[in-house]
């Protein structure tokens, strides 16, 4: 689904990855991890198409077409959904009313009929049950006044809702504490499905105990150093990041 | 060959001026401005003495005032004697014959925002056929309003046919002296509307409708007197949404209300002049004087005014409140965008006890566009008890552009609650990353963060007009981003 080969990037002048390598099949869940400052949160960004990241070599596939040539809406509209570290507030926007207009422009892009408000509710009634948010959320402004719980789990609700191929989860566990985090964590596991991949991006472990990954990746210095199974992410909790580092390095 | 083409065409345009002077003998004055020129206007309309008198002496005055320019715009300097003061309406040998000849980019601006075709029509001042569907339609209208006991109907003809009410309102709550584009109204100005409310009816439809299909050509220096009486209600909505036909530069309108006891007059207003090219040429420089008085007791007044157009706009719809326990209100969008330029805002004057006023004014700039509330809150020491409350917020988008507040606040009485909160914020990369992300384009982003920005005021408008509002907007902003 996802083919990512060389990837290099620069944001600010500053060259940031430099030369990533990453294939996500579908059905898959990969996690990134890797000490701060390594680039997760740059590929995720990269991939969802944020402006002032300047591609400088590689290429990024998805589903055989370039990714990087799209624009992010259409990106979006495609079925590449990126869960926001810091999710923005924008003030005046009605919640529910711009999940509906995100709906419907992927629907008239996939060609099929736009959800009139009936049908639109009744799903969004229950998908927001995945993540236990509170309903009187959908009436609100855009992340206005959220908590930090509420807007993690606001994210994992739109993306319930949109369905998308491919899911890019920016350290969504970061600012979760233990109760939010297994809501999120059993929103994003009742997610997973044979046709959607998923890539976690997660600098601790803990998100890793509740959804269970394919594969993990350890993302240094803008390459990927290390890919293994679950395990690896264990490994990585009790010794650190620095000996993948160093294991990199020599080799 | 071609001095030769430029002969005839010299000729043909010669004998063209020569029919039009024909013309202009019985329907235009020259350009120029003195007492002749006024006399001739009050005599081409008939009008009696007292108001010939009355427009002699706001001329006179007027020449004495200077140019205002504390507003924060920048003005080109006006030659008052280039301008014709007087035109009867336009002949149908100049007007496009049929939509063909219309310019597509005003044509495409009434495709989306969902204008029939027949107002297309008389918008963009196509000559169609005196008789058409919609002069049956006013018929129906005015039946109605006769029922009920409203007059509605031009100022002139309010003048032939109403004098002593015209009479005893008339400048009451703005001066022929207020200020020089009022001054300047008083003493040229041609045509507008006239509404007249008697006591305990309510106003049986929003005179907005009617407005639409029959009021547009008022002209340059438009009047206008809304009366409303002890106990009526009235709602009336000016202007269009749809970017008229307009060659006049200057417009310099006055609006008078006028609230009894008890009265409730709701005044919207959408504005969607000319506002100039992409690159700030042209557009109409947009100077208007509206007022309204709470009279009596327990009155309402109501402003809402949706800004979109004019290069330059200079206006500040306000409320008196003389009567005790009396409300005013002043509900405000103002967009700026390209290099339109706005100053506008209101005055609360508390004298009644216990008046209450609100003010909730939404600035947005883009472009290069600069935008700035200007408003005062005085109350005067009777008014014990007085409320204010004021939310001036301004939205910029992109770099260029500016926002500014001018709140004043005058308060001379300790028994006085005044709020005033303000905020400025700006349509930030992160929130059009954000919704473009989740599929909506970025063109639907910005239209969607303005309307929520926008709310609280298109709340305040008749139904119809605040989707047409909410479009406009949309219309305004294009290019805006990007």
């Amino acid at each position: 689904m996802l083919k990512i080969e060389n990837l290099k990037v620069r944001v600010a002048g500053q060259e940031i990855l430099k030369g990533l390598d990453l294939e996500v099949n579908a059905g898959e869940v990969h996690a990134i991890m890797g000490p701060n400052g390594s680039g997760k949160s740059t590929l995720a960004h990269v991939l969802a198409g944020r402006p002032g990241y300047e591609v400088t070599g590689g290429s990024a596939l998805y589903e055989g077409r370039d990714l990087l040539a799209m624009a992010p809406e259409e990106r979006a509209r495609e079925g590449v959904f990126l869960a926001f570290q810091y999710p923005v507030e924008i003030p005046g926007v009605n919640n529910v009313y711009f999940l509906k207009a995100a709906i419907n422009a992927v629907r008239r892009h996939r060609g099929e009929q736009e959800l009139d408000a009936m049908d639109f509710l009744a799903l969004v009634k229950e998908r927001i049950k995945l993540v236990e948010l509170d309903e009187s959320l959908l009436n609100r402004s855009i992340n206005e006044g959220f908590s930090g719980g509420e807007k993690k789990r606001n994210e994992i609700f739109q993306m319930a809702v949109l369905e998308p191929k491919l899911a890019l989860l920016d350290e969504t566990d970061s600012g979760l504490d233990i109760d939010a985090l297994r809501v999120v964590a059993a929103g994003i596991n009742a997610l997973r499905s044979p046709d959607r991949a998923m890539v976690l991006v997660t600098h601790y472990q803990r998100l890793l105990d509740y959804v269970k990954p394919d594969v993990v990746h350890v993302l240094s210095a803008g390459r990927i150093v290390k890919s293994g199974p679950p395990e690896l992410a264990k490994e990585l909790e009790t010794r650190g990041y620095d000996w993948v580092v160093q294991e990199a390095r020599s080799a | 060959m071609s001095t030769r083409n430029e002969e005839v065409d010299k000729l043909v345009r010669r004998e063209y001026a020569a029919g039009f002077i024909t013309d202009v003998e019985s329907d235009t004055l020259p350009p120029g401005l003195d007492d002749d020129v006024i006399r001739a206007i009050s005599a081409k309309k008939n009008e009696p003495a007292w108001l010939l008198e009355w427009r002699l002496s706001a001329f006179h005055h007027w020449q004495t005032m200077p140019t205002p320019n504390w507003a924060h715009l920048r003005i080109e300097p006006i030659d008052y004697q280039a301008i014709s003061y007087f035109s009867a309406p336009k002949s149908k040998k100049d007007a496009p014959k049929s939509l063909d000849e219309v310019d597509p980019k005003l044509l495409e601006t009434y495709a989306k925002l969902g204008i029939p075709l027949r107002e297309q029509e008389m918008l963009a001042g196509v000559a169609v056929d005196a008789v058409f569907d919609s002069v049956s339609v006013a018929t129906t209208f005015k039946g109605k309003l006769k029922d009920a006991g409203v007059i509605f109907c031009s100022f002139s003809d309010a003048v032939r046919d109403y004098p002593e009410i015209v009479q005893q309102y008339l400048g009451t709550v703005v001066p022929p002296g207020d200020n020089y584009f009022a001054a300047l109204n008083s003493a040229v100005f041609t045509d507008g509307s006239f509404v007249f409310v008697p006591k305990g009816v309510r106003c049986p439809m929003e005179l907005s409708t009617y407005f639409r299909i029959n009021a547009m050509n008022t002209g340059q220096f438009e009047r206008t007197l809304i009366v409303a009486e002890e106990r009526a209600t009235v709602s009336y909505l000016e202007g269009c949404t749809a970017p008229m036909r307009d060659e006049n530069q200057l417009h310099a309108a006055v609006v008078e209300l006028v609230a009894l006891d008890d009265a409730y007059i709701k005044y919207s207003t959408v504005q969607n002049w000319y506002p100039g090219d992409e690159n700030g040429i042209g557009g109409i420089y947009n100077f208007v004087t509206k007022r309204g008085e709470c009279r009596g007791p327990r009155s309402k007044i109501s402003w809402t005014q949706v800004e979109t157009g004019s290069a330059i706009t200079w206006k500040y719809p306000s409320c008196v409140l003389t009567g005790d326990d009396s409300t005013g209100e002043f509900y405000s969008v103002a967009l700026t965008n390209n290099w339109q330029q706005a100053d506008t805002g209101t005055k609360m004057i508390h004298i009644g006890r216990n008046t209450k006023s609100t003010i909730v004014s939404k600035g947005i700039s883009a472009g290069h566009g600069q935008n700035a509330y200007r408003g005062l809150v005085k109350v005067l020491p009777s008014a014990e008890g007085a409320r204010n409350y004021t939310q001036c917020d301004s939205l910029l988008i992109g770099k260029l552009c500016g926002a500014h507040t001018f709140p004043y606040i005058e308060v001379k009485t300790p028994h006085a609650v005044v709020e005033h909160e303000a905020s400025t914020s700006k349509i930030s990369d992160e929130q059009l990353f954000y919704c473009r992300q989740r599929g909506v384009s970025e063109e639907d982003a910005v239209n969607m963060i303005v309307n929520g920005f926008c709310k609280d005021v298109f709340r305040e408008l008749p139904m119809e007009f605040a989707v047409e509002a909410q479009k406009l907007l949309g219309v305004s902003l294009e290019g805006a981003v990007g």
